[in-house]
């Protein structure tokens, strides 16, 4: 019941969402160039 | 030259690491230019510099906050060098925006990430390595090159600045997701501690 807030409901709103900001960019797929770049980077190293 | 690393039992080498920590770095990447194609060449410049650079990394230690901070200083360099973006240290010209929660108080997320996007870069850093990417205010410190106090001090800025943007200051709709009686007892004693 007695729910513990150790924020204002502002800040605690603001919180919530900057999460959301941060696993919505989580989320997306990593590209296929930085794949390639570290293939490429490694192929360097070990000539 | 190849610089082998001589590295502890059951402790792997940061090159392997690197890949797990890539859609970190680009979701930082993202929070900061707000600009997906940027944080894209953002990324490349850091896995390219983190490469050249791994014998001054520390193995054992925090491989992501190491690569965050190479992320964030090439960040402020290129920024520095190219004037990208319009100087507006307290971000003024987002006066204009004025986003009304929704009925029932919570904020819309569109609305929230328009005012994010409003934000100085700095503000958006600090909000997301301490608010959203789960760094202590110490390790975002030592990223961000201040002392713990500066961070504390920088995040309770950012959070009332986007608190003004969203107008969430005026005390009211703000305590909705507390319950009724709550509500009343914190605004009329008008709650305002961070």
């Amino acid at each position: 019941m007695a729910k513990e807030r150790e924020k204002p409901g502002a800040f605690h709103q603001i919180d919530e969402n900057l999460k959301r900001v941060y696993e919505e960019a989580l989320e997306q797929d990593v590209p296929d160039r930085f794949t390639q770049l570290l293939a490429k980077l490694r192929e360097k190293e070990s000539r | 030259m190849e610089a082998p690393l001589d590295l502890p039992e059951g402790v792997r080498d940061p090159r392997d690491e690197l890949p797990d920590h890539l859609p970190a770095l680009r979701a930082f990447a993202i929070s900061l230019t707000r600009n997906v194609s940027m944080a894209d060449d953002l990324v490349q410049d850091t896995i390219v510099k983190a490469w050249t650079n791994f014998d001054k990394f520390t193995v054992g230690t925090n491989l992501r906050a190491w690569l965050f901070t190479i992320l964030r200083n090439t960040f402020y360099s290129d920024k520095r060098k190219t004037r990208r973006e319009v100087a507006d240290p307290e971000g003024t010209h987002a006066a204009s925006l004025y986003v009304k929660p929704d009925h029932d108080g919570r904020m819309a997320f569109a609305e929230f990430s328009a005012a994010f996007d409003k934000l100085t870069a700095e503000h958006r850093e600090v909000l997301i390595l301490v608010g959203a990417s789960g760094f202590s205010y110490e390790d975002a410190a030592e990223m961000m090159g201040v002392a713990v106090g500066t961070v504390k001090s920088r995040a309770n800025r950012a959070r009332t600045r986007l608190a003004e943007l969203l107008h969430l200051d005026d005390g009211e709709q703000v305590f909705s997701d507390v319950d009724g009686t709550t509500l009343a007892v914190m605004s009329k004693s008008g709650v305002n501690a961070a």
